[in-house]
């Protein structure tokens, strides 16, 4: 559908965020006691932060939660009786206030989880979903959205998109049928737009994208890897942070007869994730597990999914112990 | 700061050791680690009050070993971690060259195990002040109240174990909570299974942390999980009169017996 702009005005939006969660859960990001920014479900409005530059996780919880329960089950002597979940009990939820980065990344998800194979729960959680983007007026060292194809007014993954005016309006861009519904139940809040300036950051582009993919083709076993990891320690921030990496492990937990089965994040970065049974490791030392990391984002899923593994959020890079700069690394490659 | 680039080169050039383990400047003007291979790229060091990183953790990893015999730029925390990992059979004094720092900034002599002794004797070896004002603030609440704090924090834990991962002490092959037949910690991040995995590190630590903060620092969702090991380096000091870290040949405190060990907390 064609889009069309509309103004709001921050009382508006108020009332527009108000309307919205009384029927449905919100997913916003607030500025927690400890000054970390996060998502939070159902915060007050007046908590809702549109001054920052990134939360410290991704918004990916909201569609591939940390822990998900796949079914249920008791166990009898000889018999297992499974109960599945009803998927229609997934609440619809409204994703406020993410930036472009995060907006892009839910359709970086549906290209890993519906592959070939759709993962029902994934599917649901984002039938369920509607999104209202923020366009970034802030950004910083870390962000890199321009090296990966991306904007600070990426309308991708948004059914409503928001700038900011220079008088602290906002101009609401209505993108999609689910966006068209938000403004439907109230349009008394939307006016025609006005000739306010929009306020939008730079970021300046770091390295090209498909550059590294083509570099990253005969790069495998380059010196680089092991060059660059020495101080990689070997933890998951940089995946758990991650608004694309979806990697995930199943695990069964019982108490007496009953027990689920549920799945959680996981990461490439753990000596476990690929050791097999056998007690060989494919991926035995970090070198390697940096190496899949950087690949599996620039070079598999460009092959694969037709889709880069990166939204430029910079999360990994400022997240990180030790500065495993991402952006920093990617400019390398495209030059080796 | 000349001198320690003039000291890694020189200990390069006669080919002492392969790598020196320091710090340079990342892109975004933080201070990260940084192995030097050659004497010509000795010149990214740098120490500064950013470089807080407890460097130990490298002298176990596979990959770092792999590049030959390490010297290792060493605040005192560092000096203690190499300590605990040389008595709990891990390295060897002869697998490193100690570039002591001291805590005006300024380079120790090369540091064998005396000078490295020496210098831990003339330290302070409490936890840092402002974590002392953090725990004397958590010591003051109910145990109701600090187990509704440490449950408020530990419910933020994505289990990445960047906590781990960053301590020297952490050299573990196989962690517990990657022994899964049967699981001992659920893998789940949830408030079960968070606390089940900070109690369990800390008690782990009891006795060997050396009271660097890096698992505090090194959290990307900001929990002070270094006040739990930190809590019990005052508790070991308390009942045993033990700090870690300050030897070559120290005893593991929870696993040794005396027989005028204080009881006190045995009910």
């Amino acid at each position: 559908m064609e889009a069309t702009r509309k103004l709001i005005r921050k009382q508006s939006l108020e009332k527009l965020y108000n309307n919205l969660s009384a029927d449905r859960k919100i997913y916003a990001p607030v500025i927690s006691t400890d000054k970390q920014v996060e998502f939070r479900y159902n915060p007050a409005f007046a908590d809702v932060t549109f001054e920052h530059v990134r939360s410290t996780l991704s918004v990916k919880n909201v569609v591939f939660p940390k822990v998900e329960n796949l079914f249920y089950y008791t166990n009898e002597k000889t018999e297992s009786t499974i109960s599945v979940l009803d998927l229609n009990k997934i609440p619809e939820v409204v994703l406020w206030g993410a930036h472009p980065c995060d907006t892009a990344s839910v359709d970086v998800l549906r290209s890993i989880f519906c592959w070939d194979i759709k993962d029902e729960f994934f599917a649901k959680r984002l039938e369920k979903l509607a999104v209202i983007g923020l366009g970034c007026h802030l950004s910083d060292e870390y962000c890199f959205c321009t090296s990966v194809g991306i904007a600070p007014d990426s309308r991708k993954g948004s059914d409503i998109f928001l700038f900011r005016l220079q008088n602290g309006d906002y101009q609401a861009e209505i993108l999609t049928r689910k966006g068209n519904d938000i403004v439907a139940s109230a349009p008394e809040l939307f006016e025609p737009v006005s000739g306010e300036k929009v306020l939008l950051t730079e970021v300046k582009q770091k390295f090209d994208h498909s550059q590294v993919t083509e570099k990253l083709a005969g790069a495998f076993e380059n010196p680089f890897w092991v060059e660059n990891s020495l101080r990689c320690i070997g933890c998951g921030a940089c995946a758990y942070v991650c608004p694309t990496c979806a990697c995930f492990d199943i695990q069964d937990e019982t108490k007496g007869k009953n027990g689920r089965r549920y799945r959680s994040w996981d990461s490439c970065g753990f000596g476990l994730f690929t050791l097999h049974t056998s007690g060989h490791n494919p991926r035995s030392v970090q070198s390697q597990r940096w190496r899949q990391r950087i690949m599996h984002k620039f070079s598999y899923m460009p092959e694969r999914n037709d889709s880069l593994g990166c939204v430029g959020c910079g999360r990994c890079s400022s997240g990180c112990p030790v500065d495993m700069n991402i952006a920093e690394q990617l400019e390398a490659l495209q030059n080796i | 700061m000349n001198n320690m680039i003039a000291r890694a080169k020189e200990l390069l050039e006669r080919k002492t050791v392969q790598v020196v383990i320091g710090y340079e400047e990342g892109p975004t003007g933080v201070a990260r680690p940084a192995f030097v291979t050659n004497p010509s790229g000795a010149d990214v060091l740098i120490y500064d009050n950013r470089c807080v990183q407890n460097l130990a953790v490298y002298l176990t990893k596979p990959e770092v070993k792999r590049l030959g015999r390490m010297a290792i730029v060493a605040t005192l925390p560092v000096i203690r971690s190499i300590m605990m990992l040389i008595s709990e059979l891990q390295i060897t004094s002869d697998d490193i060259v100690v570039l002591g720092i001291s805590a005006d900034g300024s380079l120790l002599d090369i540091a064998d195990i005396d000078v490295m002794q020496g210098f831990i004797e003339k330290s302070d070896l409490t936890n840092p002040s402002k974590d002392k004002e953090l725990l004397a603030d958590l010591n003051k609440l109910t145990p109701e109240q600090r187990l509704a704090y440490w449950q408020k924090e530990l419910s933020k834990c994505i289990k990445c174990y960047a906590c781990r991962q960053s301590c020297p002490m952490c050299y573990c092959i196989r962690c517990t909570v990657e022994v899964n037949q049967p699981q001992w910690i659920p893998v789940q991040a949830n408030i079960q299974g968070n606390m089940e995995w900070h109690i369990l590190r800390a008690m782990h630590l009891a006795g060997r942390c050396v009271s660097c903060g890096e698992c505090g620092r090194a959290c990307p969702v900001g929990i002070p999980c270094h006040l739990l090991t930190m809590q019990l380096v005052d508790q070991v000091h308390n009942y045993f009169k033990v700090y870690a870290g300050t030897s070559d040949n120290m005893k593991s405190v929870l696993s040794t017996y005396e027989p005028n060990d204080k009881e006190s907390f045995i009910i």
